[in-house]
């Protein structure tokens, strides 16, 4: 049995996972298999997260987080988690393999899923020029026209990075003003390449192989029309992945994991929860390894105050003896 | 990194076209975090099914020629060839157990 599972391997369960591992926890880290290191896998240039004056690869800001957690014992599993049990002492974590992993606590740090539009050809159509991933997926569109959805920064930075490949990218916003900041906001009005649609919501994505355009509905007046476009990248927000908890963990009217004030912990006692997956609103690398942090903070509080023989047992079973000391 | 072998737009149409074998095409990137992400999935799957599938690897950067000719727009794009043929194709990297579930048919 472990001391600490840590689920999830973003800035918040690899900051968990640090702080855990100084601690002596030992902790595990079920990374998944194929999306470990988490969103800003997907980012190139971070340029806000301190200590990087000349700004950083997403994914070897991540890589460093990984390495810096396992210098200090943590043991990182490229596997997912099917299922939970997390009430009584002893949690249980089902992983993909089939194995059951057994701890005392468990921090939960998945983070969230990107939103999708709920409208027809989305589905059908995705992987077809219909993306969530404008790093992952820019390449392919050179010379095109082609759109983002969304107002907010992600929606900002894929647009302007798109513009390395595509000769006219279309931001769709359905209000008239935007939700990014003044930096990122900024930076797209002034590229040339960038048109705005202000006011208008995709209401369906055309095409029978490929994306060929996208039917927008006028948020103010309701009139329709229809865009020409080869591609289509989504950048409306994200809901927190909740899925494994249902049932077991209390939820928010926002749909994140219920923590107690500004600490981590959830309706059931050794469970605790740190990152988007507590957070809908600020969603920042920073902000998470700060929520990590906290979790694993309050799960080794957690452990100091618990019954010493469960202890023993997370230790491999093994009392510690004694010490004598010699005169 | 992978062991899969990796094939080209001149070696494409001998080494997987007119192959006898049923071929999965990996269409990845360097600069693609999710293809390095199920590339180990990919030589797991080959190694425990050699005598049912061949797996090998595309290059898109080097390989823009198939990367268009098979209209990729996302990558990893896995595509299974049988006699010339694309019989299947699956976008985006998947666990282990979904990868196997969309590849059961020639996998069994």
């Amino acid at each position: 049995m472990r001391q600490v599972i840590i689920i999830g391997s973003g800035p918040a369960g690899y900051t968990a996972a640090i702080y855990a591992g100084r601690a002596g926890l030992a902790p595990l880290v079920v990374a998944s298999s194929v999306e470990a290191g988490g969103e800003l896998m997907k980012t190139t240039e971070i340029e806000n997260f301190p200590g990087f004056p000349d700004g950083l690869q997403g994914p070897d800001l991540m890589f460093k987080m990984q390495e810096q957690a396992e210098k200090f014992g943590a043991e990182v599993l490229l596997d997912d988690v099917v299922g939970l049990e997390l009430d009584g002492d002893v949690k249980k974590v089902t992983l993909g393999s089939g194995a059951v992993e057994e701890a005392l606590t468990v921090i939960f740090a998945t983070g969230s899923a990107y939103r999708k539009l709920g409208v027809e050809g989305e589905e059908r159509l995705s992987g077809r020029g219909v993306s969530w991933c404008a790093t992952c997926d820019g390449f392919f569109f050179k010379q095109k026209e082609i759109a983002v959805v969304g107002g907010g920064d992600s929606a900002m930075e894929e647009a302007t990075f798109l513009t390395r490949f595509a000769t006219k990218v279309y931001v769709i916003h359905r209000k008239d003003t935007l939700r990014a900041s003044k930096i990122m906001q900024d930076r797209a009005f002034d590229n040339e390449k960038i048109e705005f649609l202000w006011n208008k919501e995709v209401t369906e994505i055309t095409g029978d192989e490929k994306a060929a355009g996208v039917t927008l509905t006028d948020t103010v007046d309701g009139s329709t029309s229809h865009l020409d476009l080869e591609g289509l990248f989504i950048a409306i927000g994200n809901d927190p992945r909740v899925h494994l908890v249902h049932g077991q963990l209390n939820l928010t009217t926002d749909g994140t994991v219920a923590v107690e004030g500004r600490s981590s912990k959830t309706n059931l006692p050794g469970v605790f929860a740190a990152g988007d997956v507590i957070d809908i609103t600020y969603r920042q690398a920073i902000t998470a390894a700060g929520s990590g942090t906290v979790a694993a903070l309050d799960a080794e509080h957690y452990l100091a105050g618990l019954d010493k023989t469960l202890l023993d047992q997370a230790l491999g079973e093994q009392p510690v003896e004694p010490v004598t000391v010699s005169a | 990194m992978s062991n899969a072998t990796a094939v080209t737009d001149a070696s494409f149409e001998a080494d997987v076209l007119n192959s006898d074998e049923t071929i999965l095409v990996d269409f990845w990137a360097e600069w693609c975090g999710p293809c390095r992400a199920v590339s180990p999935i990919l030589d797991q799957i080959a190694s425990e099914h050699s005598d049912k599938i061949k797996i090998v690897k595309l290059n898109v950067d080097d390989n823009p020629q198939t990367a268009m000719k098979y209209q990729i727009t996302s990558i990893p794009a896995m595509k299974v060839y049988r006699a010339g043929e694309v019989v299947k194709t699956v976008i985006g990297a998947k666990p282990k157990p979904a990868l196997e579930a969309d590849l059961a048919d020639f996998l069994a």
